[in-house]
C-alpha cells in the first residue's frame, strides 16, 4: 500500500475517547448486574487512503470497536467523526448516506452471503437499495464480479456453488458496490486457506490502489497484518496497547504484550524458529467484565511493577507516530523517553506519570 | 527414531459414495510413524489430511465410504478391525484430539467425570484411583488447581483450559500414538504457544508419537520431525522438516512455503500465491493433481506420479514430480534465495 504518502491524507475517521460497555442483566426483574468492558476508551485518527491494522487475541474488543465505528452498535460514550461529520448520534435516516461511504466485509464467507440469493441480487441489492436504475444494476453488477476476479457469467449462480474464496470475492464485490470510502474488513481471510489468502489480499491491494480506498483491517494475524497494513493499532482487553507505524511495530515494539505476541507467532522457518528465544506469557486475558486495575495487561506482563497495577499508563507518543500504553516500555532509550511526550490519543483516566527507563541488561524482557 | 515403525500406512485409498459422484478423499496414501517421533500432515482443506486422520481412528466408516490398503498399529491391522477391536485400540492405543474444544466434550457432564469413564473403559481402576490419575493428568497438561477443576462443567473453561482437558483425555491412557487434527488453530497465539510448549513436554517425557494435522507451517516448523504435504487426497511430498523447508521437491510445497506472510523479512509487493483453486475430488485431472495450476508442467505430467525417492542422497525424501531434481532445485527459486511457485507479482 502507498505506504510513505497515505498518513499525510486529511482525516477519514476520527475517534476520541470511545467507550462500549454492555450490560449484564440477570433475574427476573433484568436487573444490570454488571457491564462487559468491550471497548474503554479507545481514540485514533484514520487518514485517507490509510490502512490501519487493528490487532488483538479474541475477546480483545478489535470486532466490537470497529463495528461501533460503523454505527452497527451505538457507543456507550465517546465521540466519531466521519469525513468532517459528527456521526455519533447520527439517526438511521441521517446515516443513511453515510452508510454509502462505509462498508463492511466479514469473516466468515459462508455465513454473510444469503443463500437463496442469487449473486446479482448480494451485489445489485445494496445497489438498488440506493435507486440505482435496473439495467444500470445488471451492467454494474457484472463489472465489479469482473473486478473482483470472477466471471461475468457467474451473475445468476448461488452462494454454494462457489468456493471459500470467490465467496470472499463476492462479500469484496457487494461491499464495493456502493463506491465507498471506507471498508471495514474483518477478519477477511482468516476461514481462508494459506494460497487463497494471498489471493483475496493481493486483490484488496489492488483495489486500494485503484480506487483510493481506506481500511480498516481486524486481523488476529500479525503476519497478515503487517503485510497489508500502513499502520496497526494493537489492542487488549478493549484498550489500544500500541500505535504504531506497520514495520516499526515489528522490529521495536515497546510495549512488552507486542513483544510477547510477536515471539508467540512461530516462524515457518525451523533453523530461524530453533534460534530465537521465545517469550511464552503465561495465564490468559482476564474477564472484561471486571477489568484489573492501572494497566490491563498487569496481571500476564513480565514487567509489571507496583504502579501498573494502581495507574492506567498514558499511551505516550516516542515520534514518527509511534504511541505505547505502558509505565515500563521496551526498546526505547533514556533519551527517548525523556523527549516523549503524553498523546492526546491516551485515555482520560489515564495518569501523567513518565514512562520509567528499564535497562535491558538488568531486565531482560 | 527408531528402527521399528509404531505405524504403518500403506497405499490407502477412501472413497465416498455420494449424489454428485464418487468423492476420492484420500489416494494412495503410504507413511511411516515412529516411535515418538511428530508427523506432520500438512495441506488445505479437502486435500484429504482429516480423512486421512479420522479413517485411522476408525471415524470415517460408514455404509457409503470404501476402503482399500492397509495402516498397521504395532503389526495390528486398522482398516478391516471390526469395531470391537477398534473400541479396544482408541483411547488406549491410539487417541485423537479435535480443532474445536467447544464442541468435543459433552456440555452436561462434569470434566473429571468424562476422563474418568475413559480410563475405566480400559483399565480396571477403582473411582478413587482414576480420579487421581485424572488430576495428575489435568496437572501434567498445565490446568491450575486441578483437584477443584476437575469437577468443572466445560463451560467455565475457557478455549485453551478445554485442548488442554481434551489433551489429558486424549492421554489418559498413555497411547502409543496421539492424533491431533489442527489442536491450536482455535486458538490465540499466546495460547497456542503454551499448548506447542506443552505438547513439546509431553513428547519428551512419555515417548508418545503425534501425527499432526495442520495448515499452518509456522506450527509445523515449531514442532515436527518429519512432513507430509498432502493435495487433493495425495501425499505429494514427504521428509525430514528441513528438507521440506529448504529443498522441496515438490511444486506444491514451494507454492505453500512462498505464500506466507513472514514476519521476519522485508514485506514484498505483492504476496505470491498459488494461482486457481484445488481440484474437484469428484474429477480429478490425469496423473498430477497439481497439474492444471502449476506453471511448470510439461509432457510428462498426465502420468501417474508415484510417490518415490527421487533424489539419490536423500531415502526419505519422497515425491510425486516428473522434474529432473536439478530442474526442480533451479525452478524452485523465484527470489534472491527465497522458494516459490512462480515470482513475485505475477498474476494472481
Amino acid at each position: 500500500m502507498s505506504a510513505a504518502a497515505a498518513p499525510n491524507g486529511d482525516a477519514m475517521l476520527d475517534v476520541e475517547h470511545i467507550k462500549q460497555h454492555f450490560p449484564i442483566r440477570r433475574g427476573i426483574l433484568n436487573t444490570v448486574a454488571g457491564h462487559v468492558h468491550a471497548v474503554d476508551d479507545v481514540s485514533f485518527t484514520l487518514r485517507e487512503g490509510e490502512t490501519l491494522g487493528l490487532v488483538g487475541e479474541s475477546g480483545c474488543g478489535k470486532t466490537t470497536l470497529s463495528r461501533t465505528l460503523m454505527r452497527l452498535i451505538d457507543p456507550t460514550a465517546g465521540r466519531i467523526t466521519f469525513r468532517g461529520r459528527d456521526i455519533t448520534h447520527a439517526s438511521r435516516r441521517e446515516l443513511r448516506p453515510v452508510r454509502t461511504e462505509m462498508q463492511m466485509v466479514f469473516q466468515d464467507p459462508y455465513a454473510s452471503l444469503n443463500p437463496r440469493k442469487r449473486i446479482s441480487q448480494i451485489i445489485g441489492g445494496p445497489l438498488e437499495l440506493h435507486g440505482v436504475a435496473r439495467d444500470e444494476i445488471a451492467q454494474r453488477t457484472a463489472d465489479l464480479l469482473e473486478r473482483v476476479g470472477l466471471q461475468r457469467e457467474h451473475v445468476n449462480r448461488f452462494p454454494h456453488e462457489f468456493s471459500g474464496g470467490q465467496r470472499q470475492r463476492i462479500g469484496v464485490a457487494r461491499a464495493l458496490a456502493l463506491e465507498p470510502k471506507l471498508i471495514v474488513l474483518d477478519e477477511p481471510v482468516s476461514a481462508l486457506d494459506v494460497s487463497i489468502q494471498a489471493q483475496i489480499v493481493n486483490l484488496l491491494e489492488e483495489l486500494q490502489e485503484d480506487f483510493g480506498l481506506t481500511y480498516i483491517f481486524v486481523a488476529h494475524d500479525l503476519s497478515v497484518v503487517r503485510h497489508v497494513s500502513d499502520r496497526i493499532a494493537v489492542m487488549y482487553l478493549g484498550r489500544i496497547m500500541e500505535l504504531s507505524p506497520a514495520e516499526q511495530l515489528y522490529s521495536k515494539p515497546i510495549h512488552p504484550y507486542t513483544a510477547a505476541l510477536l515471539s508467540a507467532i512461530p516462524i515457518p522457518d525451523p533453523r530461524e524458529n530453533r534460534r530465537r528465544d521465545r517469550i511464552v506469557v503465561g495465564g490468559e486475558p482476564p474477564s472484561p467484565v471486571d477489568p484489573p486495575p492501572g494497566c490491563v495487561f498487569h496481571t500476564r506482563c513480565p514487567r509489571a511493577q507496583d504502579i501498573c497495577r494502581s495507574e492506567i499508563p498514558p499511551l505516550t507518543d516516542y515520534g514518527n507516530g509511534h504511541l505505547a500504553h505502558c509505565h515500563f516500555p521496551l526498546n526505547v532509550t533514556r533519551e527517548e523517553i525523556a523527549g516523549s511526550t503524553k498523546s492526546p490519543l491516551s485515555p482520560a483516566a489515564s495518569g501523567d506519570s513518565q514512562p520509567q527507563y528499564v535497562d535491558p541488561e538488568l531486565h531482560p524482557a | 527414531m527408531s528402527t521399528q515403525p509404531l505405524l504403518e500406512v500403506d497405499h490407502l485409498k477412501v472413497d465416498f459414495r455420494t449424489d454428485e459422484g464418487l468423492v476420492h478423499a484420500v489416494d494412495d496414501v503410504s507413511f511411516r510413524l515412529g516411535q515418538s517421533e511428530v508427523l506432520a500432515v500438512v495441506g488445505e482443506s479437502g486435500s484429504g489430511k482429516s480423512v486421512t486422520a479420522m479413517t485411522l481412528m476408525g471415524l470415517t466408516r460408514s455404509p457409503n465410504a470404501r476402503f482399500e490398503g492397509s495402516a498397521r498399529l504395532r503389526g495390528q491391522e486398522l482398516i478391516t478391525a471390526s469395531d470391537d477391536e477398534l473400541r479396544k485400540l482408541r483411547g488406549k492405543e491410539i487417541a485423537m484430539i479435535f480443532q474445536d474444544p467447544m464442541t468435543s466434550l459433552n456440555p452436561v457432564h462434569r470434566i473429571g467425570k468424562q476422563i474418568v469413564e475413559q480410563i475405566q473403559a480400559h483399565d480396571d481402576v477403582s473411582d478413587a484411583e482414576a480420579r487421581d490419575r485424572v488430576v495428575t493428568l489435568l496437572d501434567r497438561v498445565g490446568i491450575p488447581r486441578s483437584r477443584e477443576r476437575i469437577d468443572s462443567y466445560p463451560h467455565e473453561f475457557s478455549g485453551g483450559m478445554r485442548q488442554r482437558v481434551m489433551i489429558a483425555m486424549a492421554l489418559s491412557c498413555d497411547p502409543g500414538v496421539l492424533i491431533a487434527d489442527e489442536p491450536t488453530t482455535a486458538l490465540d497465539v499466546t495460547i497456542q504457544a503454551q499448548i506447542l510448549r506443552e505438547m513439546r513436554d509431553l513428547r519428551e517425557r512419555t515417548g508418545t508419537s503425534i501425527i499432526l494435522v495442520t495448515h499452518d507451517l509456522g506450527v509445523v516448523a515449531d514442532i515436527a520431525d518429519r512432513i507430509a504435504v498432502m493435495y487433493s487426497g495425495r501425499i505429494v511430498e514427504t521428509g525430514t522438516l528441513d528438507e521440506i523447508f529448504y529443498d522441496p521437491q515438490h511444486p506444491y510445497t514451494w507454492g505453500l512455503l512462498g505464500s506466507i506472510a513472514r514476519i521476519d523479512r522485508p514485506r514484498p509487493h505483492r504476496l505470491p500465491s498459488i494461482p486457481g483453486q484445488p481440484p474437484s475430488l469428484i474429477d480429478r485431472p490425469e496423473g498430477c493433481h497439481f497439474r492444471p495450476r502449476c506453471r511448470h508442467e510439461f509432457e510428462d505430467c498426465p502420468k501417474y506420479p508415484e510417490l518415490e525417492g527421487r533424489i539419490g542422497q536423500a531415502p526419505g525424501h519422497d515425491d510425486r514430480c516428473w522434474l529432473p531434481v536439478e530442474e526442480k532445485r533451479d525452478r524452485r527459486v523465484v527470489a534472491d534465495g527465497q522458494i516459490g511457485l512462480e515470482a513475485e507479482g505475477a498474476t494472481a
